[in-house]
């Protein structure tokens, strides 16, 4: 019997999901409205250099890597899973469409976060 | 029964537009799963970022300006609200998501599993503000 490739992805659904649940809202809520308005973090927070030298150490590298890749192959299986309820049944398309697009942000986050250096 | 004439009906199929608006159990199926969306735009947001960083300084602060526009900051709420249901409907359905656990021979209650969840969200919240603060330099 060939080996099904589901577990892959129900592991990086899983996996995405736990993480996201953990540190989702704190991280929206310190990159997408804290950080911008300068809320408690103080108007430089994000600055260039101080993002630079975080995206430079392999610590900070590697926890954008993870929170971005994890994120989108989470966030794609679930949409590919609801296809099927909100009426579009669209089978192997749909497939490569969602982990596609889950496989291209990983690949362009992974060539950007390598392009900054260390 | 039609008597062996031949039926010019088709058979009957339930419709099955709207189907998840018949009952709240399906509307908050559906919420959970329209969280994804959130999480793919936040995951596309800091993709973005990443790519900006690494063309250089003015493109990132270019990136830095498009966060600080009012759509943004009215996108970035909304993806913290879906964030919020993201991980209270993820702890309430891991009791059926997760291996059974027995403590002392009894079935640890679905509740204790939940609350433990949210518990370990709002530490890591609250570690993660902190390092944020501390490292505000």
């Amino acid at each position: 019997m060939k080996r099904s490739n589901a577990p892959i992805f129900w592991l990086l659904f899983g996996a995405g999901g736990m993480l996201s649940a953990l540190l989702g809202t704190v991280l929206v809520f310190i990159t997408g409205l804290a950080a911008p308005t300068g809320f408690t973090l103080g108007s430089d927070w994000m600055s260039y250099p101080r993002t630079l030298a975080f995206a430079q150490h392999w610590l900070g590298k590697g926890f954008l890597f993870v929170v971005i890749a994890l994120f989108a192959w989470h966030a794609m299986h679930r949409l590919f899973h609801s296809l099927h309820d909100i009426g579009l049944h669209t089978g192997a398309i749909a497939k490569l469409v969602c982990y596609g697009g889950a496989a291209l942000i990983t690949l362009v986050a992974a060539a950007a976060l390598l392009a900054i250096g260390f | 029964m039609s008597h062996g004439r031949p039926t010019t009906r088709g058979p009957y199929v339930r419709p099955m537009r709207g189907w998840w608006r018949r009952d709240p159990f399906f509307v908050r199926y559906m919420v959970r799963e329209a969280t994804a969306l959130a999480v793919l735009v936040y995951a596309i947001v800091l993709t973005v970022g990443v790519v900006r960083l690494a063309q250089g300084e003015a493109a990132f602060d270019g990136w830095l300006q498009a966060l600080r526009s009012p759509a943004s900051l009215l996108l970035h709420a909304v993806l913290l609200l879906s964030m919020v249901v993201h991980a209270h409907s993820w702890f309430e359905i891991m009791p059926k998501t997760m291996p059974i656990i027995f403590v002392g021979g009894r079935r640890l209650a679905a509740r204790t599993i939940q609350r433990a969840g949210w518990a370990a969200t709002v530490a890591v919240t609250v570690v993660v503000f902190a390092l944020a603060l501390w490292a505000r330099g």
